[in-house]
């Protein structure tokens, strides 16, 4: 990345003023060797962790969860539930650490902040008309107000991934733009949506796009796309905010969702953490696992952990 | 020309409808053959098989069932020649086919003759049906090696129980060859998974495991085993299945009583028309 660290950080804010130097960047940006960002991340997720880093490993994906919920299906009743659950995943265990955020709909923030209130859970809200985010600008902002308004210090945003694929670079960075402008004090999560722009070089471009823009986390997926978080991908995307770190000396965070199920997984994604960006990103802070049913196998295998007995998801909420 | 050289056999795990080594990769002699020494992880992942298998084969028909296990009885009629040759009697494997064949007949029956309508005070129907409890940890008798296995497995499936067997240590050889019978006769993958090894290792693994429903102690010897297994069951009220303190008669009349000790009983109450 010695084009890019090469660069003045004067020069990189300058960028998104004409559509031809944010396009000379990102193409000049250096291709992502497929077959060597594959292997790595398949090597590093054969990595042993056991007993007491397995133990910290677990608490520390817990309190990185953001526990999701995105259906058209979801109640007034259910986000609260799931609220509930956020605060104290493990009820039978007061040592269980609380999630990192729950993840809702703009029209259920508000039973959310209700239960949330008072505590370190953050609320996150998806906005911009997820999952598509085809819609007007204007209604995209709309959308990301109203969540804001209603109690959310998150906010999930899709990229136009029409304009992106299209080339329209600036109007995908103005949209990130105007949204974070819309967001206030509020953090914004950028989705790249990374399984419909095909290629590891759009994965490293969207993710500089992001960056540029503002945006203070970069998020794989919506989850309703057949390809969501794989280890590769996020792969590109740490190295992305590693590189952007040293270019520009502000940090910025990765959230890797869907697809995301066993503990097993999360914990090779915390190695990957570890062995691309440091420990700098490891803390919820930095790092989080968009997913809902992970949650459910960490607190089992937290379980084997204290009790030394296999659980079962019989003695556990279903969401 | 050279001389062929024979390819021998290493007896594997059976999970999930696969073949796979023991994760711990250790092996251990019987009879001169390599066979896996399953490991507690094993033992998980066969659970996890065992769970996942639960939904299809209890939701299955009672007819269909009946119809698989009938399959495997011609599937290990064919093979009769292959446990000969590994010691088992031909009158055994015979018997064992026989026993295949009368729990297949049991799978539509047994609801009939367990379950059926109560006569109550009042005006409702009440009506009781077996239930398969679930997930059923066995450990299998050392003999008779096939027609013990078989007696204790075919009861478990044949009303929708998924198992775990944890085949005897010194007769391992019989259970991974009927694995590949069952293997091969539309069983779907996950409804029997057979661990081989040693039964300290595996079994209180599973007798503490929280979602498995049920353990069947027959070829539990030691009684101090079995004590702690017992121990380690009640932790989540497992359905225990005591070892015969004077030992099985395998080839006599098998009764009702191991299917009927793995079942749930619904009973629902609907009202009457006028």
């Amino acid at each position: 990345m010695t084009a890019t660290a090469t660069s003045a950080r004067s020069d990189l804010s300058e960028l998104g003023r004409s559509e031809t130097a944010l396009r000379t960047f990102l193409h000049g940006l250096p291709g992502v060797d497929q077959v060597g960002a594959e292997q790595r991340a398949a090597q590093l997720g054969t990595r042993s962790i056991k007993t007491t880093a397995k133990a910290e490993a677990i608490d520390l994906a817990i309190r990185m969860v953001d526990l999701t919920t995105l259906e058209g299906a979801d109640t007034p009743g259910k986000v609260r539930a799931l609220a509930a659950k956020a605060l104290r995943p493990d009820p039978a265990d007061p040592s269980c650490p609380h999630v990192g955020a729950v993840c809702v709909y703009p029209a259920m923030v508000p039973y959310v902040a209700e239960v949330l209130r008072g505590s370190a859970v953050h609320l996150a809200s998806v906005a911009t008309s997820f999952p598509s985010g085809q819609a007007p600008l204007e209604i995209k902002l709309a959308d990301t107000r109203a969540a804001v308004e209603a109690g959310a210090d998150e906010i999930d945003m899709v990229i136009n991934r029409g304009a992106f694929l299209a080339g329209r670079y600036s109007e995908v960075y103005d949209e990130i733009v105007a949204t974070k402008h819309a967001c206030g004090d509020a953090h914004l999560k950028v989705i790249l949506e990374t399984g419909e722009l095909a290629t590891y070089d759009n994965v490293r471009r969207a993710s500089w796009l992001a960056m540029l823009a503002g945006g203070d986390f970069i998020k794989t997926s919506t989850g309703k796309v057949p390809v969501a978080a794989t280890l590769p991908v996020t792969l590109v995307m740490l190295e992305a905010v590693r590189d952007f770190r040293a270019a520009t000396g502000r940090q910025v965070g990765v959230k890797p969702a869907g697809g995301i199920k066993t503990t097993k997984d999360a914990i090779k994604y915390l190695v990957m953490v570890n062995e691309t960006v440091g420990p700098d990103w490891l803390h919820p802070d930095w790092f989080r696992f968009g997913a809902s049913s992970l949650l459910n196998d960490l607190l089992m295998q937290r379980t084997k952990l204290t009790t030394g007995v296999y659980a079962g998801p019989d003695y556990f909420t279903l969401d | 020309m050279s001389e062929r050289v024979a390819v021998r056999k290493t007896y594997k795990l059976f999970i999930g409808g696969k073949f796979p080594r023991s994760e711990s990769g250790r092996s251990y002699l019987v009879q001169d053959s390599n066979v896996s020494l399953a490991s507690r992880k094993d033992a998980r992942d066969a659970v996890v098989a065992a769970r996942a298998a639960v939904k299809g084969w209890a939701g299955a028909t009672a007819y269909n069932r009946g119809q698989i296990l009938y399959r495997v009885a011609e599937m290990l009629e064919g093979r009769r020649e292959q446990f000969v040759a590994l010691g088992v009697p031909a009158d055994e494997v015979d018997a064992a086919t026989d026993r295949w064949v009368w729990y297949a007949g049991w799978s539509d029956k047994l609801p009939q003759v367990y379950g059926g309508a109560n006569p109550v005070a009042g005006p409702y129907f009440n009506l009781s049906a077996p239930e398969p409890t679930g997930v059923v940890a066995v450990v299998a008798p050392e003999a008779p090696a096939l027609l013990g296995l078989v007696s204790v497995i075919a009861p478990a499936i044949v009303t929708g129980n998924t198992v775990v067997v944890a085949a005897s240590p010194a007769a391992p050889l019989a259970a991974v060859t009927l694995a590949e019978v069952l293997a091969t006769s539309d069983l779907p993958g996950g409804v029997v998974n057979i661990l081989t090894g040693r039964l300290p290792e595996t079994v209180p693994t599973l007798a503490a495991h929280m979602d498995v429903n049920a353990i069947d102690l027959t070829g539990v010897t030691d009684p101090e085993l079995a004590a702690d297994l017992e121990v380690k069951a009640a932790e989540n009220l497992k359905r225990v299945l005591r070892p015969a303190p004077q030992g099985h008669d395998w080839s006599a009349d098998p009764g009702l009583g191991r299917m009927t000790s793995l079942l749930e009983t619904k009973t629902v109450w609907h009202p009457k028309g006028v």
